[in-house]
């Protein structure tokens, strides 16, 4: 009789624990800090519709690369692509889920937000420090009638390491040969000129308090603070401006089907509406998964912020992925296998 | 209850020595272990530190202290621009700050009506509590621009072409750079010096003090001659402790001292310290050789206050003797 009791009582604890777990579940991840207030607000949502809990931790995305490297996360997120070669090294899988881009802004007094044109070459330059002076023949010729002044240009970057820098250095790696010898393209580099400032709001308040400043933000930053941003010249030869639309235009464009590994920089895509510097931010999974559940709720999660997520994306200002990319995505995610060799999501 | 039966006197004699004795060696014993433990986490530190950045110790050697060329993309990485800037922004903090946080003390201890030491004596104490990445934001957002106004452009507006103060004030008039990350760090570290100083003036017995009054001598000289000198020891450690925040501070002077690696060259010049540096980067620093550089960095910076701490004690020794 004891007996029977005990057992009764154990499976009941048994089951009990196992449903908690489940009802409770949470899931972990660590990266970028860009992404965050969107993967904060999905959260937030998906907890409320499933009880599952996720628990970001924004703490730049090289600490994101070695937190799911070490395993001790479920989920890490980089604004950096990492190679396909780099990987298959550490035995990861990335995908994209949002994108976003950098928008350069300045200070120009009696100049409006989209008034000055500007090519990926004179940004590099500027940049390099070559062009120094607001009305230098380079820019009045690609400006013709514009009351460009003859102010000093100050130099304005990030400080600290950021996706958004590697995009921007990246961009100016495609378009000036000057710059991907002398300088490269990383998440910090060694800036020839200007001040560095620390975030999207430093570079964003050196550039409001320095007439004749030039710096680069976020989209959202940019948007939200209402700053005197560039037209960019795009692959078509088009000046476009920075807006959700034009990102998600670059985003059409892009090959997503023949870059393995999902490694694509969205750097001057083709399209007479895309912006020249967009980037999407990636998740990085274990390709071979030790706890199958786990593996299952961190993909489940994903594939519900592809469905139910464009929304709240849009409104903190960042763009949803097209809907071919969601679904290559998906199929993707049969690489994600089990201890047992199954893919963990179906 | 056999013991009912005993003189009190014996009784509690012979009870509380033994619980006395158990009450030292916990006590020793619970001393003995903070100290050790104090001394162990400070070498595990050490030790870790050495580990970390060995990699990019060994790879630049003794160049890692004297090139200034850091640049994440080859992963080259030279580190004489952040200890530079780490010297001189602490420096002129230091040189900013002693003066008036001697004054406030001086002021709170001699001069001051009675009435109003308390409220001055808590403000200085509450500046200290500020957070520093209010000051890092009050610098930017509040005291560039001022500075930059009234300060910056002015200096260089003045200065004669090829003179000493054109080269002084040569930089970007944004109000950010090696002076203005100085002034914050030299507000920041006010208030320490200033709280400790007051206290080391009110210890001196009043005895002294009024013996010196007196003799007839002046409130300068008593400060001067009577009761600075009878708080010396202590006044260098207050010293040194400002100056050890001052070495360290990061979030403030990463805000305002425009993060640039190269040698400053100017007041005005964008420059970086070593703490602003490692919080720049370490987040992001994806190649091990970049994370071994910022924790070699980290060494380095120990290694200065370890300095710091080393001379100030040498110069205690010395003053000691002499006198």
């Amino acid at each position: 009789m004891l007996k029977h009791l005990g057992a009764a009582v154990g499976v009941a604890l048994t089951l009990g624990v196992a449903l908690t777990a489940h009802a409770a579940g949470s899931i972990s991840g660590a990266g970028a800090t860009f992404p965050q207030p969107v993967y904060s607000k999905w959260a937030e949502i998906y907890k409320a519709g499933t009880g599952t809990n996720l628990n970001y931790q924004a703490i730049g995305s090289g600490g994101g690369i070695k937190q799911i490297t070490a395993g001790t996360v479920d989920f890490g997120a980089t604004d950096k692509p990492l190679k396909p070669a780099d990987l298959a090294a550490s035995g990861l899988t990335m995908f994209p889920t949002v994108i976003g881009g950098v928008v350069p802004v300045m200070n120009l007094p009696g100049f409006k937000p989209g008034q000055l044109k500007m090519t990926g070459a004179n940004l590099a330059d500027i940049y390099r420090g070559v062009i120094t002076k607001w009305n230098d023949p380079i820019l009045t010729r690609a400006n013709p009638g514009a009351p460009l002044p003859n102010l000093p240009i100050t130099v304005v970057h990030r400080a600290d390491g950021s996706g958004t820098t590697f995009l921007f250095t990246s961009y100016l790696s495609m378009k000036a040969a000057h710059w991907a010898t002398e300088v490269g393209a990383n998440d910090s580099v060694q800036w020839p000129v200007g001040v560095g400032g620390k975030g999207n709001d430093g570079v964003a308040a050196q550039v409001k308090q320095t007439p004749g400043a030039i710096g680069y933000v976020e989209y959202a930053y940019a948007k939200q603070n209402a700053m005197t941003y560039a037209l960019m010249q795009n692959k078509s030869g088009a000046f476009v401006k920075p807006d959700a639309q034009n990102f998600a235009a670059a985003a059409a464009g892009a090959k997503w089907a023949s870059a393995p590994g999902f490694y694509l920089l969205l750097l001057d895509q083709p399209g007479a509406e895309a912006w020249p510097i967009t980037g999407a931010t990636f998740i990085l999974v274990h390709t071979k998964q030790a706890d199958a559940s786990k593996a299952k709720d961190v993909l489940s999660f994903f594939d519900w912020c592809y469905k139910n997520g464009d929304a709240a994306a849009g409104q903190l200002d960042f763009v949803p992925l097209p809907g071919a990319v969601k679904d290559l995505v998906r199929k993707s995610w049969s690489k994600v296998v089990g201890p047992d060799g199954k893919p963990v999501f179906r | 209850m056999a013991d009912a039966a005993l003189p009190t006197a014996s009784r509690t004699a012979r009870r509380s020595a033994p619980r006395g004795a158990l009450m030292a060696k916990v006590f020793e014993g619970l001393c003995f272990a903070a100290a050790t433990a104090l001394l162990a986490s400070l070498g595990g530190l050490v030790v870790s530190l050495i580990i970390g950045g060995w990699p990019a110790l060994s790879k630049f050697g003794f160049g890692f202290l004297t090139t200034a060329t850091w640049n994440p993309v080859t992963d080259v990485y030279g580190a004489a621009g952040p200890i530079v800037g780490t010297l001189v922004t602490a420096a002129l903090a230091l040189s900013i700050s002693l003066p008036i946080a001697g004054g406030v003390a001086f002021f709170l201890t001699e001069l001051c009506p009675a009435p109003l030491r308390r409220p001055i004596g808590t403000s200085v104490e509450l500046l200290a509590g500020i957070p520093s990445i209010v000051y890092g934001m009050w610098g930017l957002f509040v005291f560039a621009p001022i500075f930059s106004k009234y300060v910056q452009l002015p200096l260089m507006t003045a200065a004669r072409p090829g003179s000493l103060l054109e080269a002084m004030t040569s930089g970007i008039p944004n109000g950010s750079g090696i002076l203005p990350a100085s002034i914050i760090l030299a507000i920041m570290i006010l208030p320490f010096m200033a709280a400790t100083l007051r206290e080391l003036l009110l210890s001196v017995p009043p005895g002294v003090r009024e013996s010196a009054y007196g003799l007839g001598a002046t409130t300068a000289e008593v400060v001067l001659s009577v009761t600075l000198p009878y708080v010396r020891t202590g006044a260098i450690g207050a010293v040194m402790l400002g100056l050890g925040r001052a070495l360290g501070e990061t979030m403030a002077v990463t805000f305002i001292i425009g993060n640039s690696h190269n040698f400053p060259k100017s007041l005005f010049d964008s420059g970086s310290t070593i703490a602003s540096t490692i919080a720049n980067e370490f987040t992001e620093a994806t190649s091990p050789i970049h994370t071994a550089a910022l924790i070699a960095l980290g060494l380095v910076l120990f290694l200065i206050t370890f300095t710091v701490l080393g001379l100030a004690r040498l110069m205690l020794r010395l003053q000691g003797s002499q006198s």
